[in-house]
Protein backbone atom coordinates (compact mmCIF):
# COMPACT_ATOMS: atom_id res chain seq x y z
CA UNK A 1 0.00 0.00 0.00
CA UNK A 2 1.42 3.35 -0.95
CA UNK A 3 1.45 6.25 1.46
CA UNK A 4 -1.11 8.92 0.61
CA UNK A 5 -0.46 11.34 3.46
CA UNK A 6 2.81 11.64 5.28
CA UNK A 7 3.43 14.26 7.93
CA UNK A 8 6.56 14.67 10.03
CA UNK A 9 7.23 17.24 12.73
CA UNK A 10 4.41 19.52 11.63
CA UNK A 11 4.23 22.78 13.56
CA UNK A 12 1.98 25.79 13.32
CA UNK A 13 1.39 28.60 15.77
CA UNK A 14 -0.91 31.60 15.84
CA UNK A 15 0.93 34.22 17.83
CA UNK A 16 1.67 32.68 21.21
CA UNK A 17 -0.73 29.81 20.63
CA UNK A 18 1.10 26.70 19.43
CA UNK A 19 -1.86 25.12 17.62
CA UNK A 20 0.06 22.21 16.12
CA UNK A 21 3.18 21.17 17.98
CA UNK A 22 5.00 18.37 16.19
CA UNK A 23 2.46 16.12 14.49
CA UNK A 24 3.57 12.93 12.71
CA UNK A 25 1.13 10.91 10.59
CA UNK A 26 1.25 8.22 7.91
CA UNK A 27 -1.95 7.36 6.08
CA UNK A 28 -2.01 4.61 3.46
CA UNK A 29 -3.99 4.32 0.29
CA UNK A 30 -7.45 2.82 0.80
CA UNK A 31 -7.65 3.63 4.50
CA UNK A 32 -10.43 5.41 6.32
CA UNK A 33 -8.50 7.35 8.90
CA UNK A 34 -10.25 9.30 11.65
CA UNK A 35 -8.66 12.22 13.44
CA UNK A 36 -10.25 12.76 16.85
CA UNK A 37 -9.68 15.53 19.32
CA UNK A 38 -11.44 18.23 21.33
CA UNK A 39 -12.01 21.70 19.88
CA UNK A 40 -8.80 23.69 19.90
CA UNK A 41 -6.64 20.55 19.91
CA UNK A 42 -5.09 21.35 16.55
CA UNK A 43 -7.32 19.06 14.50
CA UNK A 44 -8.70 21.66 12.12
CA UNK A 45 -5.34 23.40 11.67
CA UNK A 46 -3.67 20.08 10.82
CA UNK A 47 -6.35 19.15 8.32
CA UNK A 48 -6.37 22.61 6.74
CA UNK A 49 -2.60 22.42 6.23
CA UNK A 50 -3.07 19.05 4.50
CA UNK A 51 -5.84 20.57 2.35
CA UNK A 52 -3.57 23.42 1.29
CA UNK A 53 -5.72 26.11 2.94
CA UNK A 54 -3.10 27.06 5.50
CA UNK A 55 0.67 27.37 5.48
CA UNK A 56 2.77 25.58 8.08
CA UNK A 57 5.61 26.98 10.16
CA UNK A 58 7.80 23.87 9.88
CA UNK A 59 7.74 20.15 9.23
CA UNK A 60 7.44 17.88 6.22
CA UNK A 61 4.07 17.33 4.56
CA UNK A 62 3.29 15.25 1.49
CA UNK A 63 -0.24 14.65 0.29
CA UNK A 64 -0.47 12.36 -2.76
CA UNK A 65 3.26 12.99 -3.13
CA UNK A 66 2.72 16.74 -3.30
CA UNK A 67 3.49 19.56 -0.91
CA UNK A 68 0.09 21.22 -0.31
CA UNK A 69 1.78 24.57 0.36
CA UNK A 70 2.74 24.78 -3.34
CA UNK A 71 0.79 27.33 -5.33
CA UNK A 72 0.06 27.71 -9.02
CA UNK A 73 -0.94 25.31 -11.77
CA UNK A 74 0.76 22.31 -10.12
CA UNK A 75 -1.56 22.87 -7.17
CA UNK A 76 -4.51 22.89 -9.54
CA UNK A 77 -3.54 19.46 -10.93
CA UNK A 78 -3.22 18.23 -7.35
CA UNK A 79 -6.65 19.61 -6.41
CA UNK A 80 -8.07 17.60 -9.28
CA UNK A 81 -7.18 14.46 -7.29
CA UNK A 82 -8.62 15.44 -3.92
CA UNK A 83 -12.13 16.12 -2.65
CA UNK A 84 -12.86 18.34 0.32
CA UNK A 85 -16.06 18.36 2.32
CA UNK A 86 -15.83 21.39 4.58
CA UNK A 87 -17.83 22.02 7.71
CA UNK A 88 -21.34 23.21 7.04
CA UNK A 89 -21.70 25.82 4.33
CA UNK A 90 -24.72 27.76 3.12
CA UNK A 91 -23.63 28.73 -0.35
CA UNK A 92 -25.42 28.32 -3.67
CA UNK A 93 -28.82 28.65 -2.04
CA UNK A 94 -30.25 29.94 -5.31
CA UNK A 95 -29.09 27.00 -7.39
CA UNK A 96 -30.73 23.60 -7.64
CA UNK A 97 -28.95 20.49 -6.47
CA UNK A 98 -28.42 19.43 -10.07
CA UNK A 99 -27.13 22.83 -11.15
CA UNK A 100 -24.55 22.88 -8.36
CA UNK A 101 -23.35 19.31 -8.81
CA UNK A 102 -23.21 19.41 -12.62
CA UNK A 103 -21.40 22.74 -12.50
CA UNK A 104 -18.74 21.46 -10.09
CA UNK A 105 -18.28 18.44 -12.37
CA UNK A 106 -16.91 20.84 -14.98
CA UNK A 107 -13.94 21.72 -12.79
CA UNK A 108 -12.48 18.21 -12.97
CA UNK A 109 -10.66 16.13 -15.56
CA UNK A 110 -12.63 12.95 -14.95
CA UNK A 111 -15.77 13.72 -13.00
CA UNK A 112 -18.39 11.21 -11.99
CA UNK A 113 -21.83 11.47 -13.55
CA UNK A 114 -23.78 14.19 -11.65
CA UNK A 115 -27.01 12.17 -11.62
CA UNK A 116 -25.22 9.13 -10.23
CA UNK A 117 -23.56 11.16 -7.49
CA UNK A 118 -26.89 12.75 -6.56
CA UNK A 119 -28.43 9.27 -6.34
CA UNK A 120 -25.44 8.03 -4.37
CA UNK A 121 -25.86 10.66 -1.64
CA UNK A 122 -29.61 10.07 -1.58
CA UNK A 123 -30.79 13.37 -3.03
CA UNK A 124 -32.56 11.96 -6.12
CA UNK A 125 -35.86 13.37 -4.94
CA UNK A 126 -34.35 16.81 -4.39
CA UNK A 127 -32.51 17.05 -7.67
CA UNK A 128 -34.44 20.16 -8.76
CA UNK A 129 -34.80 21.73 -5.32
CA UNK A 130 -33.01 25.00 -4.57
CA UNK A 131 -30.15 24.74 -2.09
CA UNK A 132 -31.86 27.03 0.40
CA UNK A 133 -34.93 24.77 0.61
CA UNK A 134 -32.90 21.74 1.76
CA UNK A 135 -32.92 20.52 5.36
CA UNK A 136 -29.65 20.49 7.33
CA UNK A 137 -28.97 16.84 6.56
CA UNK A 138 -29.85 17.21 2.88
CA UNK A 139 -27.62 20.25 2.68
CA UNK A 140 -24.79 18.17 4.12
CA UNK A 141 -25.35 15.46 1.53
CA UNK A 142 -25.09 18.09 -1.19
CA UNK A 143 -21.75 19.15 0.35
CA UNK A 144 -20.62 15.52 0.13
CA UNK A 145 -21.81 15.25 -3.48
CA UNK A 146 -19.77 18.34 -4.38
CA UNK A 147 -16.76 16.84 -2.59
CA UNK A 148 -16.80 13.53 -4.46
CA UNK A 149 -17.97 14.63 -7.93
CA UNK A 150 -14.37 14.83 -9.20
CA UNK A 151 -13.60 11.12 -8.50
CA UNK A 152 -11.04 12.05 -5.82
CA UNK A 153 -8.24 9.69 -4.77
CA UNK A 154 -8.28 11.32 -1.36
CA UNK A 155 -11.34 12.69 0.42
CA UNK A 156 -11.30 15.02 3.40
CA UNK A 157 -14.48 14.85 5.45
CA UNK A 158 -14.98 17.41 8.19
CA UNK A 159 -17.84 16.50 10.54
CA UNK A 160 -19.71 14.96 7.61
CA UNK A 161 -22.86 13.67 9.32
CA UNK A 162 -23.85 16.64 11.48
CA UNK A 163 -27.63 16.97 11.22
CA UNK A 164 -28.21 13.46 9.84
CA UNK A 165 -30.90 11.20 11.22
CA UNK A 166 -29.67 7.69 12.22
CA UNK A 167 -30.85 6.10 8.99
CA UNK A 168 -29.15 8.73 6.84
CA UNK A 169 -25.95 8.31 8.84
CA UNK A 170 -25.89 4.57 8.16
CA UNK A 171 -26.53 5.16 4.48
CA UNK A 172 -23.74 7.72 4.49
CA UNK A 173 -21.31 5.33 6.16
CA UNK A 174 -22.09 2.74 3.49
CA UNK A 175 -21.35 5.38 0.85
CA UNK A 176 -17.97 6.18 2.38
CA UNK A 177 -17.03 2.50 2.69
CA UNK A 178 -18.01 2.12 -0.93
CA UNK A 179 -15.68 4.94 -1.98
CA UNK A 180 -12.91 3.34 0.06
CA UNK A 181 -13.55 -0.02 -1.61
CA UNK A 182 -13.13 1.71 -4.96
CA UNK A 183 -9.65 2.70 -3.83
CA UNK A 184 -10.15 6.16 -2.32
CA UNK A 185 -8.46 7.18 0.91
CA UNK A 186 -10.56 9.04 3.46
CA UNK A 187 -9.42 11.40 6.20
CA UNK A 188 -12.31 11.96 8.55
CA UNK A 189 -12.63 14.36 11.44
CA UNK A 190 -15.62 13.83 13.63
CA UNK A 191 -17.02 14.45 17.08
CA UNK A 192 -19.08 11.27 16.91
CA UNK A 193 -17.06 8.45 18.40
CA UNK A 194 -19.53 5.85 17.16
CA UNK A 195 -18.93 7.17 13.67
CA UNK A 196 -15.18 6.76 14.04
CA UNK A 197 -15.72 3.28 15.42
CA UNK A 198 -18.08 2.26 12.62
CA UNK A 199 -16.03 3.71 9.78
CA UNK A 200 -12.39 4.09 10.60
CA UNK A 201 -9.69 1.52 9.93
CA UNK A 202 -7.43 3.56 12.20
CA UNK A 203 -7.96 6.51 14.51
CA UNK A 204 -5.56 9.13 15.83
CA UNK A 205 -6.25 11.18 18.93
CA UNK A 206 -4.82 14.69 18.92
CA UNK A 207 -4.67 17.02 21.91
CA UNK A 208 -2.66 20.16 22.69
CA UNK A 209 -1.27 20.08 19.16
CA UNK A 210 0.20 16.58 19.44
CA UNK A 211 -0.88 13.11 18.40
CA UNK A 212 -1.36 11.09 21.59
CA UNK A 213 -1.97 7.75 19.96
CA UNK A 214 -2.66 6.12 16.61
CA UNK A 215 -4.41 2.78 16.65
CA UNK A 216 -7.40 0.82 15.43
CA UNK A 217 -10.68 1.74 17.16
CA UNK A 218 -10.63 -1.67 18.93
CA UNK A 219 -7.15 -1.27 20.41
CA UNK A 220 -7.04 2.45 21.14
CA UNK A 221 -5.94 3.33 24.67
CA UNK A 222 -5.62 -0.33 25.70
CA UNK A 223 -9.33 -0.71 25.18
CA UNK A 224 -9.19 -4.44 24.37
CA UNK A 225 -7.49 -5.21 27.66
CA UNK A 226 -9.37 -2.71 29.79
CA UNK A 227 -11.54 -4.01 32.61
CA UNK A 228 -14.97 -5.19 31.62
CA UNK A 229 -18.03 -4.17 33.57
CA UNK A 230 -20.42 -7.01 34.42
CA UNK A 231 -23.81 -5.94 35.72
CA UNK A 232 -26.89 -7.84 36.82
CA UNK A 233 -29.98 -7.47 38.98
CA UNK A 234 -30.04 -8.90 42.46
CA UNK A 235 -32.33 -8.23 45.47
CA UNK A 236 -34.20 -5.57 43.48
CA UNK A 237 -31.10 -3.45 42.71
CA UNK A 238 -28.67 -3.31 39.78
CA UNK A 239 -25.23 -4.45 40.80
CA UNK A 240 -22.05 -4.10 38.78
CA UNK A 241 -18.49 -5.20 39.11
CA UNK A 242 -15.34 -4.45 37.10
CA UNK A 243 -13.40 -7.52 36.20
CA UNK A 244 -10.25 -8.58 34.42
CA UNK A 245 -11.84 -11.92 33.74
CA UNK A 246 -15.54 -11.38 33.07
CA UNK A 247 -16.06 -14.97 31.84
CA UNK A 248 -15.19 -16.37 35.26
CA UNK A 249 -17.42 -13.82 36.98
CA UNK A 250 -20.35 -14.70 34.71
CA UNK A 251 -19.87 -18.44 35.44
CA UNK A 252 -19.89 -17.73 39.16
CA UNK A 253 -23.06 -15.68 38.79
CA UNK A 254 -24.68 -18.40 36.71
CA UNK A 255 -23.85 -20.93 39.37
CA UNK A 256 -25.16 -18.65 42.14
CA UNK A 257 -28.45 -17.94 40.34
CA UNK A 258 -28.60 -21.56 39.26
CA UNK A 259 -29.08 -20.68 35.58
CA UNK A 260 -30.43 -17.41 34.29
CA UNK A 261 -28.76 -14.24 35.67
CA UNK A 262 -31.38 -11.42 35.65
CA UNK A 263 -30.53 -8.48 33.34
CA UNK A 264 -26.98 -9.72 32.76
CA UNK A 265 -24.70 -7.53 30.66
CA UNK A 266 -20.94 -7.48 30.02
CA UNK A 267 -19.53 -4.21 28.71
CA UNK A 268 -16.08 -3.22 27.59
CA UNK A 269 -15.13 0.45 27.69
CA UNK A 270 -16.63 2.24 24.70
CA UNK A 271 -14.40 4.18 22.35
CA UNK A 272 -15.92 7.29 23.89
CA UNK A 273 -14.91 6.23 27.43
CA UNK A 274 -11.36 5.58 26.30
CA UNK A 275 -11.24 8.80 24.30
CA UNK A 276 -12.51 10.95 27.17
CA UNK A 277 -9.97 9.35 29.46
CA UNK A 278 -7.18 10.06 26.97
CA UNK A 279 -7.97 13.73 26.54
CA UNK A 280 -8.34 14.20 30.27
CA UNK A 281 -12.08 13.86 30.56
CA UNK A 282 -12.64 17.33 29.17
CA UNK A 283 -14.48 17.54 25.90
CA UNK A 284 -15.24 21.21 25.45
CA UNK B 1 -11.36 14.14 -21.13
CA UNK B 2 -9.58 17.44 -21.57
CA UNK B 3 -9.62 19.85 -18.71
CA UNK B 4 -11.64 22.94 -19.54
CA UNK B 5 -9.84 26.27 -19.70
CA UNK B 6 -10.07 29.08 -17.16
CA UNK B 7 -12.06 31.08 -19.70
CA UNK B 8 -14.61 28.39 -20.48
CA UNK B 9 -15.16 27.69 -16.77
CA UNK B 10 -15.39 31.45 -16.21
CA UNK B 11 -18.12 31.75 -18.83
CA UNK B 12 -19.98 28.86 -17.19
CA UNK B 13 -19.64 30.64 -13.87
CA UNK B 14 -20.99 33.81 -15.46
CA UNK B 15 -24.13 31.95 -16.50
CA UNK B 16 -24.48 30.58 -12.99
CA UNK B 17 -23.96 34.01 -11.42
CA UNK B 18 -26.68 35.52 -13.60
CA UNK B 19 -29.06 32.67 -12.79
CA UNK B 20 -28.48 33.15 -9.06
CA UNK B 21 -28.86 36.91 -9.39
CA UNK B 22 -32.19 36.58 -11.17
CA UNK B 23 -33.46 34.26 -8.45
CA UNK B 24 -32.82 36.86 -5.73
CA UNK B 25 -35.69 39.23 -6.28
CA UNK B 26 -34.51 41.77 -3.70
CA UNK B 27 -31.19 42.21 -5.47
CA UNK B 28 -32.86 42.53 -8.86
CA UNK B 29 -35.16 45.22 -7.51
CA UNK B 30 -32.43 47.00 -5.57
CA UNK B 31 -29.88 47.05 -8.35
CA UNK B 32 -32.15 47.58 -11.34
CA UNK B 33 -35.19 49.52 -10.19
CA UNK B 34 -33.76 51.84 -7.56
CA UNK B 35 -31.90 54.04 -10.08
CA UNK B 36 -35.10 54.32 -12.10
CA UNK B 37 -37.03 55.37 -9.03
CA UNK B 38 -34.39 58.03 -8.33
CA UNK B 39 -34.61 59.20 -11.92
CA UNK B 40 -38.39 59.45 -11.63
CA UNK B 41 -38.15 61.48 -8.41
CA UNK B 42 -35.37 63.85 -9.47
CA UNK B 43 -36.74 64.18 -12.99
CA UNK B 44 -40.14 65.23 -11.62
CA UNK B 45 -38.90 67.52 -8.85
CA UNK B 46 -36.32 69.44 -10.88
CA UNK B 47 -37.87 70.05 -14.26
CA UNK B 48 -35.97 73.31 -14.82
CA UNK B 49 -33.40 74.09 -17.50
CA UNK B 50 -29.91 74.48 -16.07
CA UNK B 51 -28.45 75.94 -19.25
CA UNK B 52 -29.50 76.68 -22.81
CA UNK B 53 -31.12 73.43 -24.03
CA UNK B 54 -30.04 71.37 -21.01
CA UNK B 55 -32.66 70.12 -18.58
CA UNK B 56 -31.76 68.89 -15.12
CA UNK B 57 -33.02 65.45 -16.19
CA UNK B 58 -30.42 65.37 -18.94
CA UNK B 59 -27.71 66.29 -16.44
CA UNK B 60 -29.05 63.77 -13.95
CA UNK B 61 -29.25 60.87 -16.43
CA UNK B 62 -25.56 61.35 -17.23
CA UNK B 63 -24.80 61.16 -13.49
CA UNK B 64 -27.03 58.12 -13.00
CA UNK B 65 -25.32 56.25 -15.83
CA UNK B 66 -21.98 56.90 -14.16
CA UNK B 67 -23.53 55.78 -10.85
CA UNK B 68 -24.75 52.66 -12.64
CA UNK B 69 -21.15 51.73 -13.31
CA UNK B 70 -20.43 52.05 -9.59
CA UNK B 71 -23.61 50.29 -8.46
CA UNK B 72 -23.34 47.24 -10.69
CA UNK B 73 -19.58 46.80 -10.21
CA UNK B 74 -18.18 48.25 -7.02
CA UNK B 75 -21.29 48.20 -4.85
CA UNK B 76 -22.65 44.87 -6.04
CA UNK B 77 -19.36 42.97 -5.69
CA UNK B 78 -18.16 44.63 -2.48
CA UNK B 79 -21.41 43.46 -0.84
CA UNK B 80 -21.77 40.09 -2.57
CA UNK B 81 -18.22 38.77 -2.17
CA UNK B 82 -18.07 39.19 1.65
CA UNK B 83 -21.36 37.28 1.85
CA UNK B 84 -19.94 34.49 -0.28
CA UNK B 85 -16.88 34.50 1.94
CA UNK B 86 -19.13 34.05 5.00
CA UNK B 87 -21.19 31.32 3.35
CA UNK B 88 -18.06 29.29 2.59
CA UNK B 89 -18.56 29.59 -1.18
CA UNK B 90 -15.09 30.98 -1.72
CA UNK B 91 -13.34 28.47 0.50
CA UNK B 92 -15.11 25.60 -1.22
CA UNK B 93 -14.12 26.90 -4.65
CA UNK B 94 -10.54 27.29 -3.45
CA UNK B 95 -10.54 23.59 -2.62
CA UNK B 96 -11.41 22.60 -6.19
CA UNK B 97 -9.20 22.74 -9.29
CA UNK B 98 -11.21 25.72 -10.56
CA UNK B 99 -8.72 28.39 -11.70
CA UNK B 100 -9.06 31.51 -9.53
CA UNK B 101 -9.42 33.66 -12.64
CA UNK B 102 -12.63 31.79 -13.57
CA UNK B 103 -14.31 33.15 -10.47
CA UNK B 104 -13.44 36.73 -11.45
CA UNK B 105 -14.43 36.15 -15.08
CA UNK B 106 -17.83 34.95 -13.82
CA UNK B 107 -18.23 38.06 -11.67
CA UNK B 108 -17.23 40.31 -14.59
CA UNK B 109 -19.87 38.72 -16.78
CA UNK B 110 -22.50 39.35 -14.11
CA UNK B 111 -21.37 42.97 -13.73
CA UNK B 112 -21.28 43.58 -17.49
CA UNK B 113 -24.75 42.23 -18.02
CA UNK B 114 -26.31 44.09 -15.10
CA UNK B 115 -24.49 47.28 -16.15
CA UNK B 116 -25.80 47.04 -19.71
CA UNK B 117 -29.35 46.39 -18.52
CA UNK B 118 -29.15 49.30 -16.11
CA UNK B 119 -27.77 51.75 -18.68
CA UNK B 120 -30.39 50.63 -21.17
CA UNK B 121 -33.22 51.08 -18.65
CA UNK B 122 -31.98 54.54 -17.64
CA UNK B 123 -31.67 55.69 -21.23
CA UNK B 124 -35.02 54.21 -22.20
CA UNK B 125 -36.82 55.81 -19.23
CA UNK B 126 -34.95 59.09 -19.76
CA UNK B 127 -35.91 59.29 -23.42
CA UNK B 128 -39.46 58.10 -22.90
CA UNK B 129 -40.43 60.23 -19.88
CA UNK B 130 -37.94 63.04 -19.34
CA UNK B 131 -37.04 64.27 -22.80
CA UNK B 132 -33.44 63.10 -22.61
CA UNK B 133 -31.54 63.47 -25.90
CA UNK B 134 -29.30 60.64 -27.05
CA UNK B 135 -25.91 61.43 -28.56
CA UNK B 136 -26.09 62.11 -32.29
CA UNK B 137 -22.50 61.70 -33.44
CA UNK B 138 -20.41 58.55 -33.81
CA UNK B 139 -17.54 59.85 -31.69
CA UNK B 140 -19.91 60.59 -28.78
CA UNK B 141 -21.18 57.01 -28.95
CA UNK B 142 -17.58 55.82 -29.08
CA UNK B 143 -16.73 57.80 -25.95
CA UNK B 144 -19.80 56.33 -24.25
CA UNK B 145 -18.70 52.82 -25.22
CA UNK B 146 -15.16 53.43 -23.93
CA UNK B 147 -16.55 54.92 -20.74
CA UNK B 148 -18.78 51.89 -20.14
CA UNK B 149 -15.96 49.42 -20.82
CA UNK B 150 -13.17 51.12 -18.87
CA UNK B 151 -15.46 52.51 -16.18
CA UNK B 152 -17.12 49.16 -15.55
CA UNK B 153 -13.76 47.36 -15.48
CA UNK B 154 -12.45 49.91 -12.96
CA UNK B 155 -15.59 49.59 -10.85
CA UNK B 156 -15.45 45.77 -10.93
CA UNK B 157 -11.80 45.61 -9.88
CA UNK B 158 -12.36 48.14 -7.09
CA UNK B 159 -15.37 46.13 -5.88
CA UNK B 160 -13.26 42.98 -5.69
CA UNK B 161 -10.49 44.87 -3.87
CA UNK B 162 -12.92 46.57 -1.47
CA UNK B 163 -14.59 43.23 -0.68
CA UNK B 164 -11.85 42.70 1.93
CA UNK B 165 -12.83 45.80 3.86
CA UNK B 166 -16.18 44.73 5.40
CA UNK B 167 -15.59 42.40 8.35
CA UNK B 168 -18.61 40.25 7.55
CA UNK B 169 -21.15 39.63 4.83
CA UNK B 170 -23.94 40.89 7.04
CA UNK B 171 -22.21 44.21 7.63
CA UNK B 172 -21.01 44.66 4.06
CA UNK B 173 -23.89 46.73 2.82
CA UNK B 174 -23.62 49.06 5.83
CA UNK B 175 -19.96 49.68 4.97
CA UNK B 176 -20.24 49.89 1.20
CA UNK B 177 -23.49 51.78 0.60
CA UNK B 178 -22.52 54.95 2.52
CA UNK B 179 -19.25 55.13 0.59
CA UNK B 180 -21.19 55.04 -2.67
CA UNK B 181 -23.87 57.49 -1.58
CA UNK B 182 -21.38 60.03 -0.24
CA UNK B 183 -19.36 59.78 -3.44
CA UNK B 184 -22.53 60.30 -5.46
CA UNK B 185 -23.27 63.53 -3.58
CA UNK B 186 -19.67 64.73 -3.88
CA UNK B 187 -19.34 63.80 -7.54
CA UNK B 188 -22.24 65.82 -8.91
CA UNK B 189 -24.74 63.04 -9.45
CA UNK B 190 -27.57 64.59 -7.44
CA UNK B 191 -26.50 68.23 -7.74
CA UNK B 192 -24.77 70.25 -10.37
CA UNK B 193 -21.10 69.62 -9.72
CA UNK B 194 -19.97 73.23 -10.11
CA UNK B 195 -22.60 74.32 -7.54
CA UNK B 196 -20.90 72.22 -4.85
CA UNK B 197 -18.44 73.77 -2.38
CA UNK B 198 -14.84 73.91 -3.61
CA UNK B 199 -13.51 71.45 -1.06
CA UNK B 200 -16.17 68.90 -2.03
CA UNK B 201 -15.22 69.23 -5.67
CA UNK B 202 -11.57 68.74 -4.79
CA UNK B 203 -12.25 65.63 -2.71
CA UNK B 204 -14.46 64.20 -5.46
CA UNK B 205 -11.75 64.79 -8.06
CA UNK B 206 -9.58 62.19 -6.32
CA UNK B 207 -12.13 59.42 -6.93
CA UNK B 208 -13.23 57.89 -10.22
CA UNK B 209 -16.97 58.58 -9.94
CA UNK B 210 -16.53 62.31 -10.51
CA UNK B 211 -14.67 61.55 -13.72
CA UNK B 212 -17.23 58.98 -14.80
CA UNK B 213 -20.04 61.53 -14.38
CA UNK B 214 -18.04 64.16 -16.24
CA UNK B 215 -17.34 61.66 -19.01
CA UNK B 216 -21.02 60.80 -19.22
CA UNK B 217 -21.91 64.51 -19.38
CA UNK B 218 -19.50 64.94 -22.27
CA UNK B 219 -21.60 62.36 -24.11
CA UNK B 220 -25.11 63.47 -23.18
CA UNK B 221 -24.80 67.24 -22.86
CA UNK B 222 -24.22 69.63 -25.77
CA UNK B 223 -20.60 70.71 -26.27
CA UNK B 224 -21.61 74.26 -25.41
CA UNK B 225 -22.05 73.07 -21.82
CA UNK B 226 -18.35 72.14 -21.57
CA UNK B 227 -17.62 75.79 -20.84
CA UNK B 228 -19.53 75.39 -17.56
CA UNK B 229 -17.35 72.52 -16.30
CA UNK B 230 -14.66 73.23 -13.73
CA UNK B 231 -11.86 73.31 -16.29
CA UNK B 232 -14.01 74.92 -18.95
CA UNK B 233 -13.69 71.77 -21.07
CA UNK B 234 -14.70 68.10 -20.94
CA UNK B 235 -11.14 66.97 -20.11
CA UNK B 236 -11.74 63.68 -21.92
CA UNK B 237 -8.08 62.61 -21.85
CA UNK B 238 -7.71 63.30 -18.14
CA UNK B 239 -11.02 61.53 -17.45
CA UNK B 240 -9.81 58.29 -18.98
CA UNK B 241 -6.34 58.64 -17.48
CA UNK B 242 -7.74 58.92 -13.94
CA UNK B 243 -10.25 56.09 -14.36
CA UNK B 244 -7.44 53.99 -15.87
CA UNK B 245 -5.14 54.83 -12.96
CA UNK B 246 -7.80 53.67 -10.49
CA UNK B 247 -8.15 50.48 -12.49
CA UNK B 248 -4.43 49.79 -12.00
CA UNK B 249 -4.57 50.70 -8.31
CA UNK B 250 -7.58 48.43 -7.87
CA UNK B 251 -5.84 45.57 -9.63
CA UNK B 252 -2.77 45.75 -7.40
CA UNK B 253 -4.92 46.18 -4.31
CA UNK B 254 -7.16 43.23 -5.25
CA UNK B 255 -4.26 40.90 -6.05
CA UNK B 256 -2.49 41.71 -2.80
CA UNK B 257 -5.45 41.58 -0.48
CA UNK B 258 -7.99 39.10 -1.84
CA UNK B 259 -8.94 36.43 0.71
CA UNK B 260 -10.81 33.22 0.00
CA UNK B 261 -11.69 32.72 3.62
CA UNK B 262 -13.19 34.79 6.37
CA UNK B 263 -10.40 35.70 8.76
Amino acid sequence: MSTVISVAGLKKSYGANQAVNGVDLQISQGEIFALLGPNGAGKTTTVEILEGFRDRDSGEVKVLGFDPATKGSAAQAWRDRIGIVLQSTEDAGDLTVYESVSHFAKYYKSPKDPREVIDLVGLSEKVDALGRTLSGGQRRRLDVALGIIGSPELIFLDEPTTGFDPEARRAFWALIRNLRDEGATVLLTTHYLDEAEALADRVAVINHGKIIEVSTPELLGGRATSLATVSWREDGVTKSEKSENPTALVSQLAARFNGDVPELSVKRASLEDIYLEMIGGVNE
Amino acid sequence: MNKPTALSIGIQRGGLEIRQFMRQRESVVFTMLFPLILLAIFGSVFSNQIAEGVTFSQYFVAGMIASGLVNTGFQQLAIMIPMERDFGTLKRLRGTPMPASSYFIGKSILVTLSMLVQVFLLLAAGVAFFGVNLPTTADKWLILLALLVIGSACSTILGIAFSNVPKSGRGASAVVSPVVIVLQFFSGVFFIFTDLPQWMQQVAAIFPLKWMTQGARSVFLPDSFAAQEVAGSWETGRTFAIIGAWLVVGLIWAIRSFKWERQ
